[in-house]
């Protein structure tokens, strides 16, 4: 019993450092693009179009994983990809994690009429179907990356909304937060002091999650054409034109696909490798 | 009559939270660039001929007539003309609903069989490395979103090993004579096999990458459930009645783990729902979501607000109907 | 059962200690103990209800002459549906919530005895006038949360004795109840057990309640049992110091008012010494 109860350990453990692993060389892949990349991404060379993976017959030299229809390097916009998807992944998940914590927070703590407008706002998002939205947001607010990270923080502080509301009632109904009432400090040093610590643990696994989402929902508004500038690089537009040219070129689509997948997985293993770390705080 | 308050209150945080979305979606669309009047005309149309057109939509008044003349008419079913293709908004949303209606049941299905399985197979073998394998891949279905495993199923079951359709609803080849829009369900009750496969092969890939995150949900929570159950006396004193594990598990344990987990399975069903929209698109499945996003696209103001009314009056409904499910299926609220 | 082991996977120690006890048809034998001795685990090894965790290491348990441990599992797991039953302890969760009390007496009578629904459906309604439920035919459709505390351990009663089996596990089956209820359930238990003289393993911590209703009893300590004797031999002077010690800690049925004794810390020095030399003869042997 006890063996096996370590040895999952272990392996939860090695699952942490792989996600983490995967995320680092994303990150640096997104830094270091404009200098590893092996060709200019966006340079298009029309009898160089729909070259197969290094591994295959009719490859060109310098191109790993082959070309697009117009003959771009795959590999060279899989790394400036990285770029768009991390920054929307650390600049969108963090913006949304702190609205949606502090309006959470406020409902939780606060009650009353501040806990019922927030708790009203949620509602009428969830009957939202959140694609829809942000296509939505995107086509009023116009394609960009700061569109994007707008709409992102638009539909999903829900979430963080959510759950750190419960939390915080949770917290505030016990018996420390009465007593440091009592010892005389505010409700608004009460909160901050006594209840934030003890969700943190929880906002911090929610945001990694939300990080995964927003690289989803970038992929998703490329893939529906309505990211950022169609010429910049994204593995969404990327899929988008895979997903057109399979039968030809299934290349174009696999490789952006396995890494949006590694990273999506990478991410929620993370949230869920961290929440297991902080296990005696959640229970 | 604590029950009645109950419904009334029910009813009316409904009624706000619909108001909530009819108020957002119309004056977000409304904030919309680009004048979808001048977008419909063609090229060499006059002002004249533009504020002509934007005064029979009503665009020129402002946003709060506006939105009263159309809640006034959606009160009395009418939810405006699609300015794209100048037929009235109600008609082609409900022409478009069965579709997705299809789809998400279909996916529903799918996810409670695969969820269930997943549960009951790992209470069977608790403690077994099968349980462990089980609850990895539940972990895997559970960290990635439909739009993902939708793009696999396509490389896996559209490319690699080609046996189902990979867009379309039905081989446009094919003349349909049905007079519904409920494909599947008409194709079963006239008892046309081949029609049914068709259209079942042209659904599953959707279905099924709607169905993955769903059913790791259902299989976790369902499976936590259980475990829960198995602990209690009930199920002990089963199992000295003579009773298989097997039996003990999906007789005794089964129907009182479904309960707590309906409520959280009712909320994942919305999402599922709400998926649809980028899984019809990725499928190119003729349903409310495909529509939706060219209703975006086109700058269709009413199409875009009667959709999202549509989708947001089915995700309250859902909840409400597991609300409902839940007092029907608890002995205890039903003897209250 | 004889020369019974059993204990944790994987750990050192056992949980039982070559326990033997047997019950005679007809004969109520109390299994008294202190909480964590390990009464429970007995009554679930003879049920085949033991812990995951949990193993047989060594003996046997004969029912009617036949090892249960030897049969397979189906078999086996058939067989105890058979011929034996279980009296639980808490009549708040040993029922299905979800389910009728009707079919929840009945499953047994019809899908491991093969009885007819009818046939069924009589012998429920009989046991429970038997056990004093006034309005049968109405209980039996209703679920449990209509039921009060004593209607569902009396409907646990009667179900216990459905199917006529030879031996009746009773695992604490008054403790979770009120104390008015107690000696009602008690009386009940009794009567019962004499009418249709089923062999009944009374598990309690109870002494006072094991003089009212037992012929028999084995106290159990750590897993060891340390007395194995008739009622009439037990009360007036039990042989083991510990058994001494223990009725002596027990107040008095007729006496509530008197002042309990501890177990003097000599007696458990004592009987643990004793445990710790059957385990020495256990890990040589
Ligand atoms: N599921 C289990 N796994 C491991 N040990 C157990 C389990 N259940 C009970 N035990 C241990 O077995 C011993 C006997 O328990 P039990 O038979 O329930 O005692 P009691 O005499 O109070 O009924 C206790 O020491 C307890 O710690
Ligand atoms: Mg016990």
């Amino acid at each position: 019993m006890a063996d096996g109860r370590g040895q999952v350990r272990r392996r939860l453990g090695l699952r942490l450092w792989l996600s983490a692993g995967w995320l680092t060389l994303l990150l640096l892949a997104a830094l270091l693009a404009p200098w590893i990349s092996p060709k200019d991404p966006l340079a298009q060379d029309l009898f160089l179009a729909r070259l197969p993976p290094f591994w295959m017959d009719g490859t060109e030299p310098g191109y790993w994983l082959g070309t697009d229809s117009l003959g771009r390097d795959v590999l060279s916009r899989i790394l400036h990809g990285a770029r768009v998807a991390m920054t929307v992944a650390l600049v969108a998940g963090t913006l949304t994690c702190v609205i949606g914590a502090a309006l959470g927070l406020l409902a939780g703590f606060l009650r009353g009429w501040v806990d019922m407008v927030i708790s009203r706002l949620i509602d009428i998002w969830m009957a939202f179907p959140p694609v829809l939205f942000s296509i939505l947001l995107i086509a009023v607010i116009g394609p960009g990356l700061g569109a994007i990270i707008l709409a992102i923080v638009v539909i999903d502080w829900t979430r963080f909304a959510r759950v750190v509301r419960a939390e915080a009632m949770a917290q505030g109904a016990m018996d420390y937060v009465a007593s440091a009432q009592v010892a005389g400090r505010g409700r608004t040093g009460t909160m901050l002091v006594e209840v934030l610590p003890n969700v943190l643990p929880l906002i911090v696994v929610l945001l990694t999650l939300e990080m995964g989402i927003a690289v989803i929902v970038e992929a998703i508004l490329s893939f529906v054409n309505l990211s950022i500038s169609t010429d910049d690089p994204t593995w969404g537009g990327m899929i988008a034109e895979g997903r057109t040219s399979v039968h030809q070129a299934w290349w174009v689509l696999v490789f952006p696909l396995i890494t949006l997948f590694l990273t999506v997985l990478s991410f929620s293993q993370l949230g869920e490798g961290l929440k297991d770390r902080f296990d005696p705080v959640l229970r | 009559m604590q029950l009645f308050r109950a419904v009334i209150l029910r009813l009316l945080t409904t009624a706000v939270t619909l108001s909530g979305v009819a108020v957002i979606v119309f004056v977000v669309i409304r904030v919309v660039p680009g004048n979808p009047i001048a977008m419909m005309l063609p090229p060499g149309a006059t002002d004249e001929d533009v504020a002509r057109l934007t005064a029979l939509y009503g665009l020129d008044k402002s946003i709060f007539r506006q939105f009263l003349i159309w809640a006034g008419g959606v009160l009395q079913g009418d939810f405006g003309t699609s300015i794209t293709t100048r037929q009235p908004v109600l008609g082609l949303v409900l022409g478009r609903l069965p579709a997705t209606l299809e789809l998400s049941v279909m996916a529903l299905v799918i996810a409670t069989v695969i969820g269930g399985f997943a549960a009951l197979t790992g209470t069977r073998l608790r403690g077994t490395r099968s349980e462990a394998a089980i609850d990895v891949a539940n972990g895997m279905a559970l960290s990635v979103p439909d739009f993902l495993w939708g793009l696999v199923l396509i490389l896996l079951f559209g490319v690699l090993w080609p046996v189902f359709h990979i867009s379309g609803r039905v081989t446009p080849s094919i003349d349909l004579p049905f007079t519904t829009n409920f494909y599947l369900i008409e194709s079963l009750v006239r008892l046309r096999p081949d029609l049914w496969w068709d259209i079942v092969s042209h659904m599953l890939l959707p279905a099924l990458a709607l169905a993955i995150p769903l059913a790791a949900i259902i299989g976790q929570v369902l499976k936590q459930s259980l475990k829960e159950t198995m602990h209690l006396d009930y199920v002990t004193l089963s199992r000295t009645k003579g009773y298989s594990e097997t039996h003990v598990i999906t007789r005794e344990a089964l129907p009182n783990a479904v309960l707590p987990a309906l409520t959280l399975v009712g909320v994942q069903f919305t999402f599922l729902i709400g998926g649809t929209v980028i899984i019809e698109r990725l499928f190119s499945y003729e349903g409310l979501g495909n529509m939706a996003i060219d209703a975006v696209i086109n700058r269709d103001l009413p199409l875009i607000q009667g959709i999202v009314i549509l989708f947001a009056v089915i995700f309250t409904g859902v909840n409400l109907i597991v609300d409902l499910a839940y007092a029907a299926l608890n002995p205890r609220l039903r003897h209250g | 059962m004889r020369n019974l082991s059993a204990r944790v996977r994987g750990a050192p120690d056992r949980l039982l200690r070559d326990v033997s006890l047997s019950v005679a048809p007809g004969e109520v034998r109390g299994l008294v103990g202190e909480s964590g001795a390990g009464k429970s685990m007995i009554g679930k090894a003879v049920l085949g209800i033991l812990p995951r965790a949990v193993e047989v290491l060594s003996g046997e348990i004969l029912l009617e002459g036949t090892d249960l441990l030897r049969l397979a599992p189906a078999d086996r797991r058939r067989r105890i549906g058979a011929t034996c039953a279980l009296i639980p302890q808490d009549p708040l969760t040993a029922l299905n919530p979800s389910r009728r009390i009707g079919p929840q007496m009945t499953d047994r009578l019809i899908d491991i005895l093969g009885w007819s629904r009818t046939k069924a459906q009589d012998r429920a309604r009989d046991l429970l006038a038997e056990v004093q439920i006034t309005d049968p035919d109405r209980v039996l459709r209703q679920y449990p949360h209509e039921l009060s505390g004593g209607m569902r351990q009396r409907v646990l009663i009667a179900a216990a004795f459905a199917a006529e089996p030879k031996l009746i596990v009773a695992d604490e089956p008054t403790t979770a109840l009120d104390v008015t209820v107690q000696k009602e359930v008690l009386r009940l238990i009794a009567g019962m057990q004499a009418r249709h003289g089923t062999a009944l393993l009374f598990v309690t911590h109870d002494l006072g309640v094991v003089s009212k209703v037992c012929q028999s009893l084995t106290v159990l300590y750590g897993g060891l049992v340390v007395e194995n004797t008739t009622l009439r031999d037990f009360f007036p002077a039990p042989a083991h110091p510990y058994a001494r010690a223990l009725l002596a800690a027990t107040p008095k049925y007729t006496d509530p008012g008197s002042s309990l004794v501890p177990v003097p810390q000599a007696v458990l020095d004592g009987v643990q010494a004793q445990v710790v030399a059957a385990d020495r003869g256990w890990r040589n042997g």
